[in-house]
């Protein structure tokens, strides 16, 4: 059986393939024969795992992208970074405070920042990048970390930053951190976790896990959702 | 009247007393800083070599945010961006200058900048908020005092950035006379002295401490020398240089007497009467309370 598809041109780490017209950046990749054990991940443009450089024909820009998530063109030139080896520093979240003076240990280079916004250009999920890494600056943890919260950490932004800062390790660091110490308690929560380990629940999932498909729909759909006032 | 107002890295953490003073002084005589939205760091140094035009993507992007703040409605036909430290003040001030004197840096800067909704046409005006008062008038300063300074000896230190280069000083760089007509108005005694442009040694103090010891020997002797009970400035290095290197001034000089070092806000907070969660004395290295206590002065 042939392939009645339009094919397009693209061309994969320098080399030239016909594709399908339509296919992600990823499946091209897989079209072409490339079977691919790094640079892929959920497929669904969540895992962050996929980042790829690409260029448009009759365009000078590189831009970057996840390669699920991303339609292939016809003349588009394209490779697939599997790995970002960036900095990565250890910390113990029981030691750092929510505060300029962690930021200034761990990200120094996060004050190299030139705002010249290359990393926003760069991110595959739109988030303003460097806005973050400014919030970070001014010791803004619980900024950085609502800005950076869409980050799959793909690792783009530190790929092209001119002042080799690594946004997308210091933007984890703030979210850790906005978690940690800073974000709103939930009594509810704890109360909730004390009830599963005191074991107020084993016996009811015990029950769960041993009923049928059929039953199990039925005791779903039909359960009573309770609110606590 | 409600002026943009670009705080600055430093403002927004250890140097938050600054800030804080200056917000509520301000308020007290009718201007309202509005923060400028999605600031970014103002570049720190200006770049001097004609081809280092990336540095000025930093500036030039707050200038950016100022058209917009116009353009949102958050301020009405106010292009004057007000700026508290010395340092953001000179840098953004001096990038404005370049970009108007060079046009063509300003288009390759646009160029760059093509993500930005608006395009930088060179209208702001970077002012430094001594400068807004005198505007306003000292007298409008001097109606709200509620605490008499009056015999509080102050000296004015203006360092490097408020100055020079002359094209962009908030007063004649020889003899300025606007910080201590500041000084007068808050109803305390400026001092004349001679090492009030003297530079503080600047960044050095991060890699050669001892030139920035012996430069804040000189100043803060002076100072003392010439009657001076304290001192203010308007930047945060300038304060760290001359507060907190007090520590490292007294090992290598164990004659020399400390000297409460502020910055100007904190002074007018305190004229006007604001409690100390406003005035932020307790942020500053050198203690000032008790200098205050012994001119009657209740903090």
């Amino acid at each position: 059986m042939t392939d009645k598809r339009k094919m397009i041109n693209v061309f994969i780490m320098g080399e030239a393939q016909k594709v399908p017209e339509g296919s992600t950046i990823l499946n091209a990749i897989e079209y072409a024969g490339y079977q691919l054990k790094k640079g892929v991940g959920c497929r669904e443009g969540f895992c962050g795992a996929c980042a790829t450089v690409y260029r448009e024909k009759g365009d000078y820009k590189l831009k970057g992208g996840l390669a699920c998530q991303t339609v292939a063109t016809d003349g588009m030139s394209l490779v697939q970074i599997p790995f970002v080896p960036a900095e990565k520093p250890v910390y113990d979240m029981d030691k750092i405070t929510p505060d300029i003076n962690t930021i200034k240990e761990l990200f120094p280079t996060v004050f190299r920042c030139l705002a010249c916004n290359t990393c926003t250009k760069a991110c595959p999920q739109d988030i303003q990048v460097m806005d973050y890494v400014q919030a970070l600056k001014q010791g803004n943890i619980a900024e950085a970390a609502d800005l950076s919260f869409d980050c799959i950490r793909c690792g783009l932004c530190a790929l092209r930053c001119p002042a080799e800062i690594v946004q997308y390790n210091a933007g984890t660091l703030a979210r850790r951190l906005y978690g940690k110490y800073l974000a709103k308690k939930s009594p509810e929560l704890i109360k909730r976790v004390e009830e599963i380990e005191d074991g107020k629940y084993d016996q009811e999932i015990k029950e769960l896990k041993e009923m049928n498909r059929k039953d199990l729909t039925e005791k779903y759909y039909s359960r009573e959702i309770k609110l606590d006032t | 009247m409600k002026i943009p107002y670009y705080p600055g890295c430093t403002l927004k953490s250890t140097a938050k007393h600054f800030e804080d003073s200056a917000i509520e002084s301000a308020k007290k005589i009718g201007i309202e800083f509005v923060e400028l939205p999605r600031w970014n760091c103002c570049g720190v140094v200006a770049p001097l070599a004609t081809d280092d035009i990336m540095r000025h993507v930093a500036p030039v992007r707050n200038m950016i945010r100022v058209l917009e703040m116009n353009r949102d409605g958050l301020v009405k036909d106010e292009k004057r961006l007000l700026t508290l430290c010395s340092m953001c003040y000179s840098t953004l001030k001096r990038s404005n200058l370049r970009v108007n004197e060079l046009i063509d840096d300003l288009d390759v800067l646009n160029d760059f900048m093509y993500k930005e909704e608006m395009n930088y046409d060179g209208s702001v005006k970077i002012v430094h908020f001594l400068e807004v008062l005198k505007e306003m008038g000292f007298d409008k300063v001097k109606d709200k005092v509620v605490k008499s300074l009056e015999n509080l000896n102050v000296a004015a230190y203006y360092g490097c950035k408020l100055l020079r280069p002359k094209e962009i000083g908030i007063d004649n760089s020889e003899v300025p006379i606007i910080f201590e007509d500041f000084i007068s108005a808050i109803s305390a005694n400026p001092v004349d002295w001679h090492n009030k442009s003297k530079c503080c040694g600047s960044f050095l103090t991060v890699d050669n401490k001892e030139v920035v010891v012996d430069l804040g020997y000189d100043i803060l002797t002076d100072a003392q020398k010439s009657g001076a009970d304290i001192i203010v400035t308007s930047c945060p290095l300038c304060a760290y240089n001359l507060d907190n290197r007090q520590k490292n001034i007294k090992e290598k000089y164990p004659e020399f007497k400390e000297i409460p070092v502020v910055y100007f806000t904190q002074l007018m907070a305190l004229a006007f009467g604001f409690p100390k969660e406003i005035t932020g004395f307790d942020g500053n290295y050198i203690n000032s309370v008790k200098l205050f206590k012994s001119k009657n002065i209740k903090v």
